[in-house]
């Protein structure tokens, strides 16, 4: 659990620490910069946006030819059809919409490592009981209760989503914390500590959370990526706080409103794909961070060239060859052969005996 | 003690909660929920206090304890109360009514979707950093998008634009349902683009998943063993490595079926299609709560079940299983 953390590093402020870092980024799985960059886009937008908004988001323009206007020169988004901007309203929408995100993800993650940590620490009959907590909390369908509770606050502000997302978002994380703490706490540097008279409490904050702080980075980026969708299908569905701008209520009021009858796209497609493209970001972080643990998972950037021929991480014994094979086959059949890998094979080993020696493997 | 009944009583205790938060939510809610409903509909006869007491457990006789044994006798004959947005319907009368539509529906398209995934996991592992692979990031992309956002966009492309396929609704308006030819045709076309609509947001869920767990089982020895004995493709594929791979996928269908199921009953909303999903839309926007808890509690249970067939067929395919004492 050592591996290079793509966020949140703080590397020491060393004199060759700027040139580290960059071979840090350059070392990164391409996956991992292209949902950082595209999340740090989203960041930016989600601090300067509301600042730059060119009208108010609530806004009805009363003038009867503003009612769902495509997008113009006034209006680069278009208007709803009560003649509010559309891009002053995602702007506002994708800070409210990353803001709750962001506070979830923080408020679950530290419940998930509570209870992961406490769990697998105490063991014993606290560790069957929470783990049953976990396991229970883990099957039932949580959209349903979700909207059955929210339906029921009498105030359904936002802090009240946010704090029934954290309560409803934890368990997937305490699973995996649960399991890594139950493999840390039986190491020999753990057994030494005790040995040396240090507290439970020390123990857990200073010997396995530091080890466990990649797991619960990845931990926290799903449980971003849980409460965007969370959240915004529990604004289309109408349960939250509907006078608020936030991606989903944008959704909630397009669909509502008929944008998609009277062939408004431009209402209802920039705050969807602005969803989509930031659980893109979170999910390539997410892979990123995956493939810095397990080299085996990166993809076809990954493979090794070797005598100027690409190898497939998968191959088991490769055969190497000096050449690359002269004629082309046509992309069906190379498409089709792809899938066998015998057929691969034997087919290089033709080739192979067909050249001569001379040019044939080393 | 045997893995499956280990799973049995979790099973067990998982519904008991669900069931529990279900008695407690209304409960635990300040104000008086049937003066709430009351003032909002002034249609409501003076008679129907009553009812709504009763369906909500407000002002009840009986201690707490002696109430929740009720409910959950009710619960067991599946007694739901009394809806009051569609009233004097019963509520498990509109269940019965919701339920086959989700069914046919959700669990069809999730079925397709494991399977297909499943599949083109297992090429996509196989010839790792071929062809397939060069579609992972669109994959994210999908994956990554809202189920009802894309419904939106494929209504609006597929069937506003272009009309190739009818805009939501279960049924074309003027028929019948019941079990004749027009009725049924109706209800296939309909259900198309729902269908499509949950297999190509799921369908990347569980290809990506398949995938990397099969990358991690080609590198283990007896499959490099397989194909030293010098096996078929297909064999070593299927019969050596999907084989394995195959179990932490189950045990993953398990687990994301209550965000695929989730997900899609939040679609039919963009479809209006007549099944739970509608329902519970419905049911929150007239504050109608004992429709609201019995869907909740339905869906649960469905899940529940699912999970136990997941653990069953486990069992059937992992010797381990059998023997180990559950995790």
């Amino acid at each position: 659990m050592t591996t290079a953390l793509p966020i949140n590093v703080e590397l020491p402020a060393l004199p060759g620490a700027p040139a580290r870092q960059l071979g840090r980024w350059r070392r990164l799985p391409l996956k991992a910069k292209a949902g950082v960059v595209l999340l740090g886009f989203f960041v930016l937008i989600a601090i300067i946006g509301p600042l730059v908004t060119p009208y108010n988001p609530g806004y009805q323009n009363p003038n009867p030819a503003l009612s769902m206007n495509a997008p113009s020169a006034a209006h680069l988004l278009g208007t709803t059809q009560s003649g509010q901007d559309v891009l002053s309203q995602l702007l506002v929408g994708i800070r409210l919409t990353l803001e709750l995100a962001l506070l979830v993800g923080v408020i679950a993650t530290a419940l998930s490592v509570i209870v992961g940590v406490a769990a697998a620490f105490l063991g014993g009959i606290w560790d069957e009981l929470l783990s049953l907590a976990i396991n229970v909390f883990l099957v039932i369908p949580a959209l349903p209760l979700l909207i059955v509770l929210l339906g029921y606050l009498p105030y359904t502000g936002q802090t009240a989503t946010i704090l029934v997302l954290a309560g409803l978002g934890w368990p997937w994380g305490a699973r995996v914390i649960r399991a890594q703490t139950l493999t840390i706490r039986n190491r020999d540097f753990i057994a030494a500590s005790r040995e040396s008279g240090e507290s439970s409490w020390r123990i857990i904050a200073s010997e396995i959370v530091p080890n466990e702080v990649s797991l619960i980075a990845a931990n926290f980026v799903n449980t971003v990526l849980y409460a965007i969708g969370a959240s915004v299908a529990l604004a289309f569905v109408g349960v939250t706080n509907l006078s608020s701008w936030s991606l989903g209520t944008m959704l909630y009021w397009a669909e509502s409103q008929q944008a998609l009858q009277f062939g408004a796209w431009w209402w209802f497609v920039p705050p969807g794909l602005a969803v989509a493209l930031m659980g893109t970001s979170l999910v390539l972080l997410n892979t990123g961070i995956d493939e810095l643990g397990n080299p085996r998972l990166r993809d076809a950037n990954q493979r090794a060239k070797v005598n100027g021929r690409r190898l497939l991480p998968t191959d088991p014994t490769p055969v190497l060859h000096a050449s690359l094979p002269p004629e082309r086959r046509s992309p069906v059949i190379a498409f089709m052969r792809s899938f066998s890998r015998s057929a691969y094979v034997s087919d290089r080993a033709q080739r192979l005996s067909a050249a001569k020696p001379s040019e044939g493997e080393r | 003690m045997p893995f499956i009944l280990r799973r049995l009583g979790f099973y067990v205790v998982a519904a008991w909660v669900a069931l529990t938060v279900n008695f407690f939510l209304p409960r635990a809610v300040p104000g008086n929920a049937v003066e709430a409903i009351m003032s909002k509909f002034p249609s409501l006869q003076p008679s129907a206090y009553h009812a709504l007491e009763a369906m909500l457990g407000v002002g009840q006789a009986g201690s707490i304890w002696h109430q929740y044994v009720s409910y959950l006798d009710d619960v067991l004959h599946l007694n739901f109360g009394i809806s009051s947005s569609e009233y004097p319907a019963h509520v498990s009368t509109l269940l019965a009514q919701t339920i086959p539509w989700t069914l046919a529906l959700v669990g069809t398209a999730t079925v397709i979707a494991f399977f297909l995934g499943t599949v083109l996991g297992i090429l996509a592992g196989w010839r790792h950093g071929g062809w397939l692979e060069r579609l992972l990031p669109a994959l994210m992309f999908l994956q990554a998008i809202p189920y009802f956002f894309l419904a939106l966009l494929l209504l609006y492309v597929l069937a506003i634009n272009v009309h190739i396929f009818p805009i939501g609704q279960g049924y074309a308006g003027g028929l019948v349902p019941g079990w004749h030819w027009s009725f049924i045709s109706s209800a296939i076309v309909h259900s198309l683009l729902p269908a499509f609509t949950i297999v190509i947001t799921s369908v990347a869920g569980w290809m990506l998943q398949m995938r990397n767990v099969m990358i991690t089982t080609i590198g283990e020895d007896y499959v490099l063993a397989a194909q030293a004995k010098g096996l078929r493709d297909r064999r070593v594929i299927f019969s050596y490595a999907a084989r394995n791979a195959l179990l932490p996928q189950l045990q993953g269908f398990g687990l994301a079926l209550g965000f695929v199921v989730s997900g899609a009953i939040v679609m039919e909303i963009v479809f209006s299609y007549p099944g739970i999903g509608l329902l519970l839309l419905n049911a929150v926007t007239s504050d109608d709560y004992p429709l609201a808890q019995a869907i909740f509690l339905v869906i649960t249970f469905a899940v529940l079940l699912a999970n136990l067939i997941v653990d069953l067929v486990i069992v059937a395919v992992d010797p381990r299983a059998r023997t180990r004492e559950a995790a």
